[in-house]
């Protein structure tokens, strides 16, 4: 694929998202984007979950319309989904009721290529794509990778200029991602793939540097491009070799700084500030594995995430939560323990408890604030829908039912106080 | 079945095998036995065989092949109206701010007062003709089955997987191939089985429909429903016994060749990515799929209806707009203007025609009836509920009976309970009974079964680690009952006793007033009230009776139902 003359196929220039809200300004999803694809390259768009990534795809396939902004399909400006331009799904998205075949078959059958054509060439990307002999299956008889496998032969079958992958992999087993990624990438070195470009969105960033040319880090809150690095190692690359660690490394570091970065560290924390729901299990227990040996304190987040079998985005939101309640630090790529994480670790369920509770109140306005009007009452009692309206002004509604769901959450570990779901109501327990 | 095989042999397996022999003979034969029973239906009102019923045993096959074929032009009907209006319905937002509380309103209306304004409507056009009559009863039966089945399309349509959607538009299928392709197929599941709760409901009403009196005019169409009416009248109770009986076969016979394997073709089309424990497929898929003639027919059939959907008809797909455009603000007010005068317009039509000849009293009259039937109701729906949940549960957590009870109380649901009154009424005349108390579980003798089967479904659902926890804790009697297996069944009780009660408040019409060889047994209840001003053709009396008792129905769906329904989804599902 040593072309020297690449085309331009897409063209994205300020584009911005945002989502509209009667009463206050406009949430920001997406602000300012810019990306340009040439052929015979991979691009990945690298970012945490909300950062907007999914979004720019959907506009970049014509299925969304950005609120401002050009998207330019070889030249030509996008008015909806274009021909040449293939998608492939995180959740597979086949017809439980076509079979392989047909499903294969549904863009050509869009297209209105005759029937023979077209169920010669479903034949071939069946059989390109290793799934050969299934023809005739449903996909609930296949295995996940299986059905990726499928939704990868029906992208592949149109024989699109750009192929689009939603996080393709990450509803798969840690074995069978990779053997469709190596798969894939095997067919792209040898030019088998009908495909000039391909343009993916992942939090991955291990599977990012193992696949693409080119990786877009993304921001998020509102989602920009960071950063763009060009990942220099010939395919196939070994995760093992120090250059590609490092790259890895680097990339972890990046994105744990621009994480801090959007939480403004100067200012105190704000009502407007949204909250990830991370169980305070899984707190619990990151602490303890922290505290532990080998890692006595302090971890390399890349070596973490890979002992505990984690991704990045179930990762950093834990680490960020420890940063939140000053029980943990993030820093360049690493997660350090605290004092405060170090007592809390020692402690027993019940100074647990107290030690989380003081530091949801000093941490968590929102939290506070609830716990101040439960006081303030006669009765103890107050609808959540007064603070989900509040948030709403600072956040979209997705947001603020995430930022609640872990307020009530931490409040009910803390026992700062309780909730009520049948009535939607925060209150405090009798005896307190 | 590979295709691989050489084409001297692919031409000898074209050849016809045994089955094919049996199947093409029995569908002949069928076709041109209703071709000459359907005839029937053109011939003139007065001519003497179009109308008049025989008692004669071997008169009842014609009856039920005309009765049956009512049934399936209304099922015809039903599907044509479901395309059309749940599509508009979810396709256009205005359009569905009305049709849907519409189609809400007019589930709850008692179908059979209506019976008297459609026959006249009808018959004046094609006076004089069977045809008339015909399409009055097609019409109430069509009544009972569209709304429901369109409600289940409306749901779907509403409810089509985001990423599929997406998939569909991203590969660029135009409207019509994403309606056929994704949107007909993912619906298909709950449409075939609103389809098959419809025809059970159907049956009663075409039953109910076929012998109609309005005034001194008495219209009998040929059908078992006009058979039984006559048996009655006659006082035949071996003509009764004929006629259940041969229901029974058209009943069985319609589930054996066209649910069962309906029901079981939809599957595929289930959206579940896990593979489910096979079900043996029903006797007439698997002749269908053995059969070779059928099934290269099927396969024609199959391979036209896949080029009309897959014909590249209307646009391609847009982009989804950046912010949901705010709705043109004059459209909106002038859709609210026209839908305001409408409602004006049609609130002071009934007003002036129901006030033109009946006063407030008539109005209390026909409240303090409906509180009756209302009673009736209730003590129904309790008393059902007190029998059919226990042994639902019993037999829902013993697969072995649950699976041979549940398709037998399914069949019961469908048979018409009212081919079954001629036998109660028999026993109150013989022991004077009061009709008030005694006519009163006829009401509930079709529906009860809806209850039982949804009951046996939701004890076999439940889930077998919480049957076991509670087994392991020693949980038992009434604590089981009330903390473990009621809350279970809770949301598929819910199910069923909607239908039930719906499906009672309709019957009452028919049931409150009996008649048997010229005794009369009426007991007092809006529904006799309205079978009462139909036979005396007081139409005005008709009108308040049925406004009377649709607004009885969604009080108690809205005030009961609905609240009790949603906390079952709320709270008692799991995940």
């Amino acid at each position: 694929m040593d072309q020297v003359l690449t085309e331009t196929l897409l063209q994205v220039s300020g584009v911005r998202q945002s989502y509209h809200k009667e009463s206050s300004a406009d949430l920001v999803v997406l602000d300012d984007v810019a990306v340009q694809l040439r052929s015979g390259e991979i691009v990945g768009l690298l970012g945490r979950s909300g950062s907007g990534k999914s979004t720019l795809l959907r506009i970049i396939a014509g299925l969304l319309t950005p609120t401002a902004g050009t998207v330019e399909w070889l030249g030509r400006p996008l008015t909806g989904p274009a021909e040449g331009v293939a998608m492939v799904f995180q959740s597979f998205a086949l017809f439980p009721w076509l079979t392989v075949q047909e499903n294969v078959e549904l863009g050509l059958e869009a297209q209105g290529v005759p029937r023979a054509e077209r169920e010669a060439r479903g034949e071939v990307a069946i059989d390109l794509i290793g799934l050969g002999g299934y023809e005739s299956a449903y996909p609930k008889e296949l295995s996940g990778g299986m059905r990726q496998r499928v939704g990868l032969a029906r992208a592949l079958v149109v024989h699109p200029d750009l192929l689009l992958m939603d996080e393709p992999f990450s509803a798969l087993d840690v074995l069978t991602a990779e053997t469709l990624r190596t798969d894939l990438i095997d067919l792209w070195s040898e030019g088998k793939l009908p495909v000039k470009s391909v343009l993916m969105v992942t939090h991955n960033i291990e599977e990012a540097v193992l696949m693409c040319d080119r990786i877009l880090v993304f921001s998020s809150n509102p989602g920009r491009v960071a950063s763009e690095l060009r990942v220099p190692f010939p395919h196939p690359r070994n995760r093992l070799d120090p250059a590609f660690r490092q790259m890895v490394d680097d990339i972890y570091a990046l994105m744990t700084r621009r994480a801090l970065a959007s939480r403004a560290p100067a200012a105190p924390p704000t009502m407007s500030m949204s909250l990830h729901p991370v169980s305070t299990n899984l707190m619990a227990g990151l602490m303890e594995t922290l505290a532990a040996p080998p890692y006595n304190g302090r971890a390399d987040l890349p070596a973490l995430a890979g002992s505990l079998q984690l991704e990045l985005d179930d990762l950093l939101p834990m680490g960020e939560a420890l940063h939140l309640f000053h029980m943990g630090v993030l820093e360049e790529g690493d997660l350090r323990l605290t004092d405060r994480g170090r007592d809390f670790v020692e402690a027993d369920t019940d100074d647990r408890k107290r030690i989380f509770a003081e530091a949801l109140r000093a941490n968590v306005p929102l939290a506070a604030q609830i716990r101040r009007v439960l006081d303030d009452r006669p009765n103890h009692r107050a609808a959540a829908v007064r603070f989900r309206d509040e948030l709403e002004d600072f956040m979209s509604p997705d947001y603020a039912d995430d930022t609640l769901t872990a307020a009530i959450a931490w409040g009910r570990y803390a026992e700062l106080y309780s909730y009520d779901e049948e009535a939607d109501q925060f209150f405090l327990d009798e005896e307190e | 079945m590979s295709e691989t095989s050489f084409p001297a042999f692919a031409g000898a397996r074209r050849l016809p095998n045994l089955f094919d022999v049996v199947a093409a003979v029995c569908i002949l034969g069928a076709l041109v036995y209703v071709l000459g029973v359907a005839r029937g239906t053109l011939a003139p009102l007065d001519a003497p065989e179009a109308t008049t019923i025989v008692l004669d045993p071997w008169a009842l096959p014609g009856y039920a092949v005309r009765t049956t074929l009512r049934m399936f032009a209304a099922l015809f009907c039903s599907l044509v109206f479901t395309f059309t209006y749940a599509t508009w319905a979810a396709k256009s937002r205005r359009a569905g701010l009305i049709l849907i509380p519409i189609l809400d309103v007019l589930q709850s209306v008692p179908i059979l007062g209506f019976l008297t304004f459609t026959v006249v409507f009808f018959m004046s056009l094609f006076p004089g003709r069977v045809l008339g009559a015909e399409l009055a009863a097609i019409f109430a039966i069509f009544t009972s089955q569209a709304w429901n089945m369109a409600f289940s399309l409306y749901q779907s349509l509403k409810t089509v997987p985001a990423d599929l959607d997406e998939a569909t538009r991203s590969f660029r299928l135009t409207a019509w191939q994403r309606f056929w392709r994704l949107e007909v197929p993912w619906a298909m599941p709950g449409l075939v089985w609103n389809t098959m709760m419809s025809m059970s409901g159907g049956w009663f009403f075409v039953v109910a429909s076929e012998a109609i009196s309005v005034g001194d005019v008495t219209w009998k169409l040929p059908g078992i429903g006009s058979y039984v009416a006559l048996a009655m009248d006659e006082g035949d109770i071996a003509a009764v016994g004929y006629a259940i009986l041969a229901m029974l076969i058209v009943i069985l016979a319609y589930d054996q060749l066209l649910f069962r394997p309906l029901v079981a073709w939809s599957s595929k089309f289930k959206f579940e990515l896990t593979a489910a424990e096979d079900v043996e497929d029903p006797w007439v898929l698997k002749l269908l799929r053995r059969t070779r003639v059928l099934r290269t027919l099927s396969g024609g059939l199959g391979h036209v209806f896949d080029t009309i959907g897959g014909a590249r008809l209307a646009g391609r797909p847009r982009r989804r707009p950046a912010v949901a455009r705010a709705p043109s603000k004059l459209g909106d007010g002038l859709f609210i203007a026209v839908l305001a005068v409408a409602v004006l317009v049609a609130a002071t039509t009934i007003v002036r025609y129901v006030a033109a000849s009946l006063a407030w009293t008539d109005l209390i009259e026909a409240l303090e009836l409906g509180l009756i039937t209302l009673l009736r109701v209730v003590v129904l729906m309790v008393l059902a509920t007190l029998v059919w949940v226990p042994i639902g549960v019993w037999l829902g957590l013993r697969p072995k009976w649950g699976r041979r009870i549940q398709p037998l109380a399914q069949f019961m649901a469908a048979f018409p309970a009212n081919l079954f009154f001629p036998v109660f009424v028999v026993s109150i005349v013989y022991f004077s009974g009061d009709p008030d108390i005694w006519l009163t579980p006829l009401m509930i003798l079709g529906t009860q079964w809806y209850i039982l089967f949804n009951v046996i479904a939701g004890a076999s659902a439940f889930p077998g680690d919480l049957q076991e926890a509670a087994a392991n804790f020693r949980v038992g009697g009434w604590l089981w009952w009330r903390r473990v297996i009621l809350p279970g069944v809770f949301p598929y009780y819910v199910t069923g006793a909607i239908t039930a009660s719906g499906g009672s408040w309709n019957a009452a019409i028919v049931s409150e007033v009996v008649s048997w060889r010229g005794t009369k047994l009426q007991a007092h209840g809006l529904g006799s009230y309205i079978a009462q001003a139909t036979a005396d053709g007081a139409t005005e009396k008709v009108v308040l009776g049925v406004v009377v008792m649709s607004c009885f129905v969604i009080a108690f769906n809205r005030l009961l139902w609905r609240p009790l329904y949603s906390f079952a989804a709320r709270r008692l599902t799991l995940g």
